[in-house]
């Protein structure tokens, strides 16, 4: 074989490889994404045809819902004080001061209440069911439980999404209400921002429907933490290393469709809005 | 090489109405990985068989799809007539509770206490009040040589061998009519190993039980077992050659003229070691 006949063979060799790894990158995608899809549709038509019982649900309620608030009560208020401090300068400048009241209840309940409560809730409860739902498969209990006539989905998952489903909303309402509360001590009490009309302008322009939007924007994501966790911690791969990449890549996920959803909703609940409101109020 | 009691394999249709399990032509492929190539083994009511081969055999694989957890890639498992891997989701769960599964690690659920663990299948499957499945809890735990106080403890306060006593107890609760042990005395000294066996033994006389031991140990094979089967891995196999090297009588494996079966049964690495050497010279 002449030097330009091998080089022509390598090449080609490395382009039918590049080939090869594209192909079996897309397979491998398109078949995670069918299982995904599927594992989610298992898990919905359980809740048509049998709920779990009592004693199943009330400790995931539990976890997911309870132990959550004091870490997500704590982070919502902390966020309300620095929306406080950073808009406060921007709106001193143009002498609106009591204008913040407006900006921070409505970016608390609209985006950073719902959104905070979910990645809290992504970090705190979604990697721990990654991580023992993943431990569950490497310790061959689920496979204990499918050779019992349970069904695992029915037993482990919908339990955990039903949580996640329900719970998220109670944590959003908590992270609006004490951010809210914290916005307004920070500005009230440091910048000496006028309470009454701090309240006044949040009033006018702040409804019912910004309030929930971001509820039921909160569902959405709590049902995509509760799926992608649990498919994360059914296919982990073995031992512990695959245990940990089951929670990372729960968080990581779930941090991105929440992201994702987050801005197709706010795109169609504007749009709800303008509909309904064409005229509705503006800040300016 | 013909198996020396070939008649376990050449069961008529006569007979089919007396097996509980029936695997026809079963292979198992992981991707382009072959585990199982057309394994073919009927199971009478009533039997104990333990299964022996090296590790990655495909016996556990093979366990594993007569319970129904892995479909076969080709082939059928029939239990109780029914094909297993033709059932539903729904209508495997309800079989299932007709298998007892004694796992390798006990496979016990660690955030659940020992007695919540053996209740489990209790209470997913039947209606008893609090009071009666405590009652059958303990009794099913003095069953298997463990006193009342253990009830209250977690998996992880147990002993190698104390779970796999606790396993055995949860896959006894329903009262199931195979009975499936995977590695059973796999990492126990050899008095637990021997209490174990006493324990299989035990339920066999006790309930009218079929048995499936997935083992290693020759001391378990020889003492457990009505008849054994010994898978030998694919990789290691001519093209037209079968899978099962030897089906037949525990007593029979000594005598075995396949030397395969001989080097398994009297642990002899063969030439294994050869292989090692020339791997070693050619690094």
């Amino acid at each position: 074989m002449s030097y330009s006949d091998s080089s022509v063979y390598r090449i080609q060799h490395s382009f039918n490889d590049w080939v090869s790894d594209w192909g079996r990158a897309v397979v491998e995608t398109v078949s995670s994404i069918g299982s995904f899809a599927l594992f989610i549709f298992r898990t919905v038509s359980w809740l048509f045809t049998r709920l779990p019982k009592r004693e199943t649900l009330l400790p995931n309620f539990y976890q997911v819902g309870v132990q959550s608030l004091p870490v997500i009560a704590l982070t919502g208020t902390f966020i309300g004080m620095v929306l406080a401090v950073q808009s406060f300068a921007q709106f001193q400048q143009l002498g609106l001061e009591s204008q913040m009241g407006a900006v921070i209840t409505m970016t608390l309940v609209r985006e950073l209440g719902p959104v905070l409560a979910a990645v809290m809730l992504a970090g705190r409860v979604g990697s721990a069911m990654a991580a023992e739902l993943g431990t569950m498969r490497v310790t061959e209990q689920i496979d204990a439980l499918s050779s019992m006539g349970s069904n695992p989905i029915h037993y482990l998952v919908v339990p955990r999404f039903l949580a996640c489903l329900l719970m998220i909303p109670c944590l959003t309402i908590m992270a609006d209400f004490m951010g809210v509360a914290g916005g307004h001590f920070f500005s009230v009490t440091v910048y000496e921002v006028d309470s009454h009309h701090y309240w006044s302008n949040a009033r006018d322009f702040v409804g019912v429907f910004d309030i929930m939007s971001g509820i039921v924007k909160s569902v959405f994501f709590g049902a995509a933490i509760a799926m992608v966790s649990c498919f994360q911690g059914f296919h982990c791969a073995p031992g512990a290393e695959g245990v940990g990449q089951a929670a990372t890549k729960s968080f990581v996920y779930s941090f991105i469709l929440i992201l994702i959803m987050d801005l197709l909703i706010g795109i169609a609940v504007e749009a709800i809005y303008m509909s309904i409101w064409p005229d509705g109020p503006r800040l300016f | 090489m013909v198996p020396p009691q070939a008649e376990y394999l050449d069961d008529d249709d006569d007979d089919f109405d007396e097996n509980l399990v029936e695997v026809q032509d079963v292979s198992i492929e992981f991707g382009t990985q072959h585990v199982l190539r057309n394994i073919s083994l009927s199971i009478p009511r009533g039997q104990t068989v333990v299964l022996i081969g090296e590790s990655g055999c495909g016996k556990s694989v093979l366990m594993k799809a007569i319970i129904g957890l892995i479909r076969p890639t080709y082939g059928s498992v029939f239990f109780d007539k029914q094909d297993i891997s033709q059932l539903t989701e729904k209508e495997i769960s309800r079989e299932r509770k007709r298998f007892g599964f004694v796992f390798q690690n006990a496979a016990l659920f660690d955030s659940m206490t020992v007695g919540q663990n053996v209740a489990f299948p209790l209470k997913q499957h039947a209606k008893y009040s609090p009071a009666q499945i405590e009652e059958l809890v303990i009794s099913r735990l003095a069953e298997v040589g463990l006193p009342k106080s253990v009830v209250v403890k977690k998996p992880a306060e147990l002993s190698g061998g104390m779970r796999k006593r606790v396993g055995l107890a949860r896959a006894l609760m329903l009262n199931p009519e195979l009975v499936v042990y995977d590695e059973p005395t796999t990492g126990l000294d050899p008095i637990m190993s021997d209490v174990i066996n006493e324990l299989i033994l035990r339920t066999r006389r006790a309930y009218p039980v079929t048995s499936i031991v997935v083992t290693h140990d020759m001391h378990t094979a020889k003492k457990v077992a009505d008849r054994v089967v010994m898978v030998y891995p694919i990789s290691r196999l001519e093209e037209d050659e079968p899978q099962i090297l030897y089906d037949g009588p525990p007593e029979g494996l000594d005598e075995c003229r396949d030397r395969r079966v001989r080097q398994f049964v009297n642990g002899e690495a063969g030439e294994r070691l050869m292989e090692m050497h020339i791997e070693e010279s050619g690094s």
